[in-house]
């Protein structure tokens, strides 16, 4: 990294907290037991999947990125809404949130 | 023009075979399927009739064979374009049947196209006076045939099918003894052993017949192998499948004396196929199987017309045969052979239709004996005699049948004069011309050849034609023997009978009877049979006696007239004339035979037993066939199914179980990675995890490598 280019945001910067957002969000998501944390968590992936999107958009000069990061938050709110209908559904059977629940769901 | 009609004889009893099949829908229409039967078949002997004369031979004119087509079937062609019409018209000379065309060239000239024949085999039918013989034999017998079984299977379930199958086999037939090339001809030989397969199995419920049909159909293959080879050979040989295109190159071939390893593979081939379809050693064994069938069947396909058609193929392309020094001994010695051999077999068997059956291969082998020594007009003169007693006989023996319930032992049955006076008769007559007693047909027949035979040894100076000659003459006394041993022992002595199981011949189970009289009347007693079935016996036993008197001069010169006139004729005129010592001893041998017959199984029939106790081994060998069936069970049918299970088993267990172990990977690998999908969600996390890392670090890894190279 040059030194001198310190003091302004690089490709560097959104990449690297595209990454911590995305690894934060994997390690919730294998962690947590809880239906809508884990859901929580693949959203934070999502998010860093964005930014670093919009890094990229930025680092290239085009707007490419952005738009597409904007058709991904736009689905990403549908299918937010389809899952959390699906956890309360899910809740609703067995009492808990414990994806260990639906254990017998194996194929 | 009369002989254009012709080319309706196969396609009547066609048209009518399929009628007949529609018929068999209706129940009220099954009748209706002997009449359509018997009207085709009589319409084609009317037509047969009307041919004959444009081709009867006149003092010494050759009658012209007659080409007759009716639609192109297999022709191929092939061309050639030559610039110049000098050049293209001396090709066309080189090659007989090309045709020459003048046409304008892509270059504005002329060009001259010649198109030449390289394989046509076209539906057309050769007419010559072998053929009309031929056509007599198949129409008449059959006409009469046809009209005996609308009595003898009447009430019978398969009745349409019957008539079905009889009036295709008159299709094949005529096809065979009219086609004007080998191919075609081969057509109808195969139409034959179908319809023969067909009728043997008529009673498909039968296990035996079942067996029989499928036994007839396998051995016949086995000639039918050898006559293809030859049809292929005599292509290579000769460029053509056309009968009387290859008897001129053979007849070129002979007088240049050029001939090659081919000339001799074809005619023994071809006999291979004769044999075969004529049940002469070694592949006689199916037709005494073949008596399974309805006996009108065994009269007409398996008697008088189908298995005739051998002889009828050797006589039709005889020069094919003449141009190898072995091939027509070959065929005598064969015929002679199985003469005597049928004809010792015949003497023991208690079964009348097997009899008539080993008497059929008999006679048969007198046929080929008769060809093979270049009597060709003694074999078709034979044949045409042969088909008029034999039918009768077999005819007569379904009467027997009838009147018993299908009561076939002779064991069982003694002294029928009485209860069967007109058949006993009839029978009388066909036992005469079948022992070959003085003046009746058999009696000329079997003279021509066995005249022919010993004329042949004694001028030209052979051993051969001699030793024939006299197996010829023990066979002719143990035919006299045997067709009297049966009628002494049916019609004669004290009247004593079994009713046998069957009725009407018919399947036993299934007694659908259109009138209960009759099977009441049958339930009573044995009785004569109806004058529907008694009147074209009697036309067949008029024939049986006469048709030899009348008929020798006659076929002698039809035959003479056609191409199976020998090039070497026997000769005639110089050496020592036979006929009328031949007669005197021939007629004296069946006269012996008759005598001893009425004195064993008439007069005296408790001396049979005595005779017989005295040669028990000799005997038991004669019933049980000299143990053929048996030898070829343990040589060829044993190991074949040996074999059969080897294949079967390693199918079962190599072919089969890589193809199992191939089927069984998937669900190997499926069981083996199983456990991972334990149901856990997070344990997928897990995966797809590792799994995106992974791919990341290869990924880098790759670029890392790339960036050092």
């Amino acid at each position: 990294m040059v030194v001198s280019e310190l003091h302004s945001l690089v490709l560097s910067h959104f990449l690297f907290t595209g990454a911590v957002l995305f690894i934060f969000g994997l390690v919730g998501f294998l962690c947590r037991r809880n239906l809508i944390m884990m859901f929580l968590c693949t959203e934070m992936m999502f998010q860093g999947v964005v930014i670093t999107l919009v890094g990229f958009s930025r680092f290239h000069g085009n707007l490419t990125g952005q738009t597409f990061v904007i058709f991904v938050l736009t689905v990403a709110a549908a299918e937010a809404a389809l899952a959390l209908g699906l956890v309360v559904l899910l809740f609703r059977r067995k009492r808990t949130l414990d994806p260990e629940a639906w254990g017998e769901l194996q194929g | 023009m009369h002989i254009e009609l012709a080319k309706w004889i196969p396609w009547i009893p066609a048209g009518a075979a399929v009628l007949c099949g529609l018929c068999a829908m209706k129940r009220q229409l099954r009748m209706a399927s002997a009449l359509i039967c018997i009207l085709a078949i009589c319409a084609t002997f009317g037509i047969t009739v009307l041919i004959s004369g444009s081709f009867s031979p006149n003092g010494n004119d050759p009658v012209k064979p007659r080409t007759v087509e009716v639609f192109d079937w297999i022709s191929i062609w092939g061309q050639q374009v030559f610039s110049s019409r000098i050049s293209a018209e001396s090709y066309a000379n080189e090659n007989p049947g090309s045709k020459m065309i003048a046409r304008d060239g892509t270059d504005g000239e002329k060009e001259f196209v010649v198109r030449k024949p390289i394989f046509v085999a076209d539906f057309s039918y050769l007419l010559d006076s072998l053929t009309i013989v031929m056509l007599y034999v198949v129409t008449g017998v059959g006409a009469l045939v046809a009209i005996y079984a609308a009595g003898y299977m009447a009430g019978d379930r398969g009745y349409a099918r019957f008539f079905s199958a009889v009036c295709l086999f008159i299709f094949s037939m005529t096809t065979l003894v009219m086609a004007d090339n080998l191919l075609l001809l081969f057509l109808g030989w195969e139409g034959v052993g179908l319809c023969s397969y067909l009728l043997i199995g008529y009673y498909y419920d039968k296990p035996t017949a079942v067996a029989a049909a499928k036994k007839a159909f396998v051995v016949n293959r086995i000639g039918d192998l050898g006559f293809l080879i030859g049809i292929f050979t005599a292509y290579i040989r000769y460029d053509t499948v056309v009968i009387h295109e290859m008897i001129s190159t053979v007849s070129a071939t002979m007088q240049n004396g050029a001939t090659d390893w081919k000339d001799h593979l074809i005619p023994f081939m071809l006999m291979l196929g004769a044999f075969g379809k004529s049940a002469q050693l070694p592949l006689y064994v199916w037709l005494p199987d073949a008596m399974e069938g309805p006996t009108p069947v065994s009269a007409l396909i398996h008697a008088a017309t189908m298995v005739t058609a051998g002889v009828y193929l050797i006589v039709r392309l005889l020069p094919l045969f003449e141009i190898s020094p072995y091939a027509l001994p070959t065929v005598a010695v064969v015929g002679a052979v199985t003469a005597l051999f049928a004809a010792t077999i015949a003497l023991c068997q208690y079964d009348i239709k097997r009899i008539y059956a080993y008497s059929t291969i008999s006679q048969l082998g007198y046929m080929f004996l008769g060809v093979g020594f270049l009597s060709t007009a003694g074999g078709i003169f034979h044949l045409f005699t042969h088909a008029f007693f034999k039918a009768l006989l077999f005819l007569t023996a379904g009467s027997v049948m009838h009147a018993l319930a299908g009561q076939l032992d002779l064991r069982k049955m003694s002294g029928l004069r009485k209860k069967l006076p007109v058949t006993c008769w009839l029978m009388f007559a066909g036992c005469l011309a079948l022992a070959g007693f003085p003046f009746t047909a058999g009696f000329f027949s079997k003279d021509m050849i066995l005249a022919a035979t010993f004329e042949k040894g004694i001028n030209e100076q052979l051993i051969l034609p001699n030793v024939m000659g006299v197996i010829g003459l023990l066979t002719a006394l143990l035919t006299a023997f045997y067709a009297f041993r049966l009628w002494f022992r049916i019609f004669t002595g004290p009247e004593k009978y079994e009713m046998g199981a069957e009725h009407h011949g018919a399947e036993p189970d299934h007694g659908v009877r259109t009138s209960s009289s009759v099977q009441v009347e049958h339930v009573h007693d044995a009785h004569e049979v109806s004058w529907l079935m008694n009147a074209p016996l009697l036309v067949l036993a008029c024939g049986a006696l006469t048709a030899g008197f009348l008929g020798h001069e006659w076929i002698e010169r039809m035959v003479v007239a056609s191409t199976a006139e020998p090039a070497r004729p026997p000769m005639m005129d110089e050496g020592v004339q036979l006929h009328g010592l031949m007669m005197v001893v021939s007629g004296v041998i069946s006269v012996v035979g008759v005598m001893a017959a009425a004195y064993f199984h008439w007069l005296n029939r408790d001396a049979t037993e005595r005779f017989a106790d005295r040669f028990v081994a000799t005997v038991r060998v004669l019933t049980n066939k000299y143990y053929v069936d048996e030898l070829y069970d343990a040589m060829i049918v044993r190991p074949l199914r040996v074999v059969g299970g080897i294949f079967y088993q390693v199918d079962r267990l190599v072919i089969d179980s890589l193809v199992m172990a191939l089927g069984f990977l998937p669900r190997a690998l499926g069981l083996a990675i199983q456990p991972s999908q334990r149901g856990a969600l997070q344990g997928y996390g897990i995966g797809m995890a590792i799994g995106l890392v992974s791919i990341v670090v290869l990924v880098l890894m790759a670029i890392a490598s790339g960036h050092n190279s």
